[in-house]
């Protein structure tokens, strides 16, 4: 229900600007073909009960489905957080996840087969980021509303090729000098993986991760050779990396078996997609009506349970790494879904570096970009039918949600804010970043050397989503760090002192080297014979250790929890069920039943804000009185900026998502009370003073 | 003092450092009365405890022995519900009792039947002095004479908090008619109604209204006039009998709002109750009767429910939390949709007034449960005065106390009768509403969690006499600002404890909620607070604090090198010339 401009349609104000008029867009965008337009006059609603709505043009480009309002804006919005690649009337192509046909009030789901059908008279798009639009077609000439229609349903259902992915539009047409992130390490050269191995060495003083990381980084460069006999090499790789372990390490090795003992990625996308629908939400009749059985609903999704198991796997193995002195091997059938998972959580448990922002992106770049995770399959980007092949599965959304679970908890221990991982989950759907587009880093090279060829020019320079100033200007990216984080200043010396963990290594396994020849269960053949291996060692006895896993970790988290709290050590996160909470800025920041108006997270970060800035102006005097320089003026304190807070009164919870025009000051009142709560039984008669009771019986 | 353990804690936030090893009974008010050496504590979360036990008239302490650091474990007798002993089932003559207590917890000891005949037994101890009003013994609070810095019982003045919101003015008269409780008893001495209506026209109001409970003003919109007005129901009955007095008086609260020529009747209850209550010679305004007012029923269910609700709640949460049913084990207890409802009342009521301008009359049956939950809230949302420390004491003062929430009852001070049918957890109801706006807006008000946990605390301790008795009247008469202390006064006297480090004073901003049960959460630091998983090791409002320090400690910096450059300035340029320096002051008069 919400969006586009909704608030527009609720305040007399005209409510965006019309910056996606070809006009404009054109010199801005030039990297997008507007082969789709249409400029039929459309209304779109703000939700069924109000019928009210603002009227403007629907277009369809290659890019992104965009609606443009005849209303032409007042001013300029005080928007503080604007994508600079789509607004929030734009939807990009690959983002938009359903679409919905509405035929005499009737919601059909649209489907290819549907799209000779009669038009309907509404359409709805619910989004990959939860937003959901509302267009009706009645007011437009029946002609014009067919044809943008089906140009939409088109160019959103129709299986797609790579090559048409919009990145490589975007990427040829971009200037080559696009900036690179400086300062994340992307591992994708030698260099990062020795410096990375330096820095957890430094920390680790520990030989065995050496050898580790150097055939995990020769295996990861072998898989980019496109050569086609690398299985010979790559087995003969991991028998001799084997081997090493064997004979380097004195500490024992646990087989860790994921596709056991969690979830499936099939059980994930299921439970993930009937989480979702609870957010997609049509009108304010159906929100109050699943207010109602909220709590279950929820916990029959499953959803929070598998966050929840992924936390409780990833505190196994620390418990393993950490109080064992065990080598953990973590595996199933591809090796890159829920190993990188848990690889990546147990990480940002152990090491502080990973909590850090550029920290946390080299991990992902480590474990998931170079670590092969599926991207382009498990987030279906180029909507493909066969569910076989490509089973597409939310997997790295449950890895950002196991992270906002930790952040939540623990939030002074991480440098990044709860926004910076909504923005993330966002920008899996926006097809400019390479991050997010390939199988493989082979993939990636093959691809875009392919692309260059094709378009004949040099290599292509697709931006990596760690290039934030792509989306978002500086200002904005402010709104990624956490006010609360607490610096490493003061914690310098004791890390010094405080013996590290003598060994903690997570054995990734980069496998989908070995998904290169397309043999279908080819790497479970490969598993299989390692376990064999790993037998012949006698080190099968560490495997599925018989005692219960929850009441060790329980006990492995009492222990932890009892000692003093160090932001910068072990991290450990509460899986009790009042523990795990539901990402609400996620899942809640397009529903204008739950704003809550002047209040809500972004009360305590322009505060924080503001006293840190306080903080640091003063520091500044102080330093500038020491200089012993003054200048009359200087001498008065200048309050801190207060920007935010002066405005924070008419901000939402749903900062800085859904601009707050967009709500009035008309509170949500359910609209379904008698409904909600039927108590039938004899106490709900009884009235409340004793001694009435008794007179009536 | 905070004792803190690894198992248990408890905020022994009275001021009395008291240590049993040391010193027992060095305080006079508290007296030691029977110490039980290796008495076992089967915590739940830990495990079988040896240790002292050690119960005196105020409270009951446990320190175990084998532990480092100590367990201990310290309650108010206060907070016993109920002490029931289990029947020896071991045969080694061990002692077994389980303690019930009004704050979600259940705590279980065992000990072996004490040879010496002479010293009472523990369990014995127990019985008689958690329960004082049963076995006719004085409530602790009115033997403790603990003095504190700040006078609690000067909180709250009816004439200045009404002198506050304005009043009396042109519409609005401060009545007498209640001076001597004469009129209702279980109102306060000061009311305030409308100038049109005489006292005799109020009296003939109390005999239509549920135990002359008479509409009287509670709050007055500084700009609008709109006003939410209090009472309980009119005893129409069946035949819908009808009071012309009544009528009147509402009229006349409507005509003192110039801005709307509407009122709104907020009936708490579902409307099946308040028919049911027409059986009973109750009910509810007819539309005929009252011209101009609407009738809204918030369904807001009665005190048996709720009761009921919390009973379900403890069960969930205590000792151990299921996790794979965490969720629709929470639902089924209903207490969030409880919540939610009371908070979705509260609300309409807030939107009425602000937006719309218009009084509104709120009443549930009685007038002292839902009503006060109702207006309290709705009082928070509407007036930031409310959202201070000094406000929210006001509003508990005004709204609950003077009003007449029956605290004796509902809360069983010092009663053995746990099953009695009056207890109900309203008032822990509001505390928790009130938590799920400070949840909702974190810098809105200018008090903590943990300030909200002691008032909840102190509602069961008896160590204070603020929440003691059911009425004003019963506690003017029992004279208890002179025989007990005020809660306030502790908490003033140490206020700093209780500062929300984000407050920002807004004084204009009024709060809407959001009331989708999305948005509401289980009170976990309340009633899972024993469960030591879900305790965080810090919490994070201590960082907050530490940053607030930090700029202290920096402004304190800077204004000290400002006080030394002034200095230097001034002494330099004496060193300059005098002759400048005698004119300049010429000068800037000139």
């Amino acid at each position: 229900m919400l969006s586009l401009g909704g608030g527009g349609a609720k305040s007399t104000k005209p409510s965006f600007v019309s910056y996606v008029t070809p006009e404009v867009l054109s010199p801005r965008l030039d990297w997008e073909d507007f082969d789709e337009e249409r400029n039929p006059v459309l209304k779109h609603t703000q939700d069924d009960l109000s019928q009210r709505g603002i009227f403007g043009t629907l277009l369809c480009t290659n890019f992104r489905v965009s609606f443009v309002s005849d209303e032409t804006p007042l001013e300029e919005m005080t928007q503080h957080f604007k994508n600079k690649l789509y607004g929030e009337n734009d939807i990009p192509l690959m983002c938009v996840d359903n679409i919905y046909g509405v035929y005499d009030e009737k919601k059909k789901l649209i489907t290819k087969g549907m799209l000779k059908n009669k038009c309907p008279s509404k359409m709805i798009i619910h989004c990959k980021d939860l937003r959901v639009f509302q267009f009706c077609l009645t007011y437009t000439k029946e002609e014009d509303a067919k044809k943008i229609f089906q140009g939409i349903a088109h160019h959103c259902l129709e299986p797609k090729s790579l090559k048409c992915v919009f990145a490589f539009s975007y990427a040829a047409s971009s200037s080559p000098e696009v900036q690179r992130s400086q300062r994340t390490v992307m591992f994708d050269s030698k260099e990062d993986w020795t410096q990375e191995m330096k820095r957890t060495k430094a920390n680790l003083r520990i030989v065995g991760y050496n050898f580790w990381m150097k055939y995990g980084c020769a295996m990861f460069k072998a898989s980019t050779l496109p050569v086609p006999q690398e299985d010979g090499l790559m087995q003969g790789y991991m028998e001799r990396m084997l081997h090493a372990v064997a004979h380097t390490h004195l500490y024992s090795l646990k087989l860790e078996d994921l596709s056991e003992t969690l979830p499936t990625i099939q059980d994930i996308q299921q439970s993930y997609n009937k989480f979702k629908q609870f957010f997609l939400i049509d009108n304010s009749t159906d929100f109050w009506v699943s207010d109602v059985k909220w709590f279950s609903t929820l916990e029959n999704t499953g959803w929070l349970d598998i966050i929840r198991q992924c936390l409780q796997k990833a505190v196994e193995v620390v418990e393993c790494l950490e109080k064992e002195n065990t080598n953990v091997l973590i595996m199933e059938e591809e090796g890159s879904d829920l190993c990188c998972v848990i690889s990546s959580l147990v990480q940002i448990m152990l090491d502080p570096h990973f909590r850090t922002l550029t920290g946390f992106q080299g991990l992902v770049q480590k474990e998931w970009v170079a670590g092969c995770h599926a991207f382009l399959d498990r987030c279906n980007h180029l909507y493909q039918k066969d569910k076989e092949c490509h089973s597409p599965s939310p997997v790295f959304l449950l890895f950002l949600e196991c992270v906002w679970q930790m952040v939540q908890q623990h939030s002074p221990a991480f440098q990044f804010s709860e926004t910076y991982l909504t923005v993330l989950s966002d920008s899996i759907h926006v097809p400019i970043f390479s991050t997010f587009l390939f199988n493989s880093a082979y993939q990636r090279e093959s691809t875009m050397k392919a692309e260059a060829q094709h378009l004949q020019r040099g290599p292509l320079n697709c931006p990596a989503v760690w290039d934030w100033s792509v989306q978002f200007d500086c200002k904005a990216q402010e709104l990624f760090i956490n006010p609360l984080y607490a610096d490493k200043l003061k914690q310098d010396k004791a890390i010094r002192k405080v013996p590290r963990a003598k060994h903690q290594r997570q054995l990734s396994l980069p496998s989908s080297a070995f998904k290169t020849p397309p043999k279908k269960g080819f790497f479970k053949d490969e598993t299989e014979s390692l376990k064999k291996m790993l037998r012949v060692k006698r080190i099968s006895r560490w495997m599925a250790s018989p005692d219960s896993p929850a009441a060790a970790t329980r006990e492995f988290y009492e222990t932890w929890q009892r000692r003093p709290l160090d932001y910068h050590g072990l991290l450990l996160p509460c899986l009790d069920g009042p523990a795990m909470r539901l990402w609400m800025q996620r899942y809640l920041r397009w529903i204008p039943e739950v704003q809550i108006l002047g209040g809500g997270p972004v009360a305590i970060t322009s505060m924080l804000a503001e006293l840190l800035s306080q903080v640091q102006d003063l520091r500044r005097e102080l330093d500038m009185r020491s200089c012993w320089e003054t200048e009359a003026e200087s001498l008065q304190l200048r309050p801190g900026p207060l920007a935010l807070t002066r405005t924070s009164l008419r901000l939402s919870s749903s900062f800085p998502f859904a601009s707050n025009r967009n709500w009035t000051f008309k509170p949500a009142i359910p609209t379904s009370l008698l409904q909600s709560l039927m108590v039938t039984d004899r106490l709900a008669s009884q009235e409340d003073e004793t001694n009435e009771v008794i007179s009536l019986v | 003092a905070i004792l803190r353990s690894s198992g248990e804690m408890y905020q022994c936030s009275c001021s009395c450092q008291w240590n049993p090893d040391l010193e027992p009974g060095a305080l006079i008010f508290i007296s030691c009365l029977s110490v039980g050496k290796d008495v076992t504590y089967i915590c739940p979360f830990v495990g079988a405890l040896r240790g002292t036990l050690t119960v005196t008239n105020f409270r009951l302490f446990f320190r175990g022995i084998s532990r480092d650091p100590a367990f201990v474990l310290d309650l108010p007798l206060g907070v016993v519900s109920r002490v029931e002993r289990i029947s020896g089932a071991s045969s080694r003559g061990d002692v077994s009792y389980v303690l019930v207590c009004k704050d979600v917890r259940t705590l279980r000891f065992v000990h072996k039947q004490p040879d010496d005949s002479l010293q009472k037994s523990v369990f014995e101890v127990l019985t008689k002095f958690a329960f004082p009003v049963s076995n006719s013994l004085p409530l602790f609070a009115l033997e403790y004479n603990q003095v504190f810095p700040e006078n609690g019982w000067k909180v709250y003045d009816a004439l200045a908090e009404y002198k506050r919101q304005g009043l009396p003015n042109e519409s609005w008269r401060i009545s007498k008619v209640n001076d001597h409780y004469e009129l209702c008893d279980s109102y306060p001495a000061a009311l305030v109604v409308p100038v049109t209506i005489t006292d005799d026209e109020l009296r003939r109001v109390a005999a239509f209204r549920a135990k002359g409970r008479i509409p009287v003003l509670s709050w007055l919109h500084p700009e609008s006039q709109a006003a939410v007005v209090r009472c309980s129901q009119p005893m129409s009955g069946v035949g819908g009998k009808r009071c012309k007095d009544d009528e009147k008086l509402l009229q006349a609260i409507m005509d003192a709002n110039a801005q709307s020529h509407k009122l709104f009747i907020f009936d708490a209850r579902p409307s099946v109750n308040a028919a049911a209550n027409k059986m009973k010679g109750g009910g509810c305004e007819s539309e005929d009767a009252y011209q101009n007012a609407e009738l809204v029923f918030l369904d807001i269910h009665n005190i048996h429910v709720m009761r009921e609700s919390l009973r379900k709640l403890k069960e969930v949460v205590y000792p151990n939390i299921e996790e794979s049913h965490w969720l629709s084990n929470l639902e089924s207890t209903h207490w969030l949709e409880h919540i939610k409802l009371i908070l979705a009342g509260a609300l309409r009521i807030a939107d009425k007034v602000e937006s719309g301008k218009t009084s509104v009359v709120v009443h549930c049956s009685d007038g002292w449960d839902r009503t006060a939950q109702l207006t309290s809230l709705s009082l928070i949302m509407l007036d930031s005065h409310y959202r201070t420390i000094s406000g929210f004491q006001k509003l508990i003062e005004k709204e609950w106390i003077s009003f007449g929430h029956r605290f004796q009852q509902r809360v069983g001070h010092g009663d053995q009768n746990h099953t009695d049918a009056d207890r109900s957890p309203i008032f822990l109801q509001f505390i928790d509403c009130v938590w799920q706006m400070t949840q909702q807006f974190p810098a809105a008000f200018e008090f903590n969690e943990s300030f909200l946990v002691t008032v909840l605390d102190h509602l069961y301790s008896c160590l204070f006499g603020t929440f003691l008795y059911n009425s004003e009247q019963q506690r003017v008469k029992e004279e208890l600002a002179k025989r007990s202390v005020s809660l306030w006064s502790f908490v003033n006297s140490q206020v700093d404890e209780f500062i929300n480090p984000l407050y920002v004073h807004y004084p204009a901003h009024v709060l809407l909620p959001s009331v989708s049960i999305r948005h509401l959460q289980l009170w976990v630091s309340y009633y899972i607070r024993w469960n030591p998983r879900v305790r965080p090791q810090q919490p994070v409002h201590q960082r907050y604090k530490e940053l607030l320090a930090k700029r202290a400690e920096l402004q304190k910096k800077v204004e000290e090198l400002q006080r030394e450059v002034h200095n230097r300035a001034s002494a330099s340029s004496e060193r300059a010339g005098s002759p400048t320096r005698s004119i300049t002051p010429v000068q800037t008069f000139v």
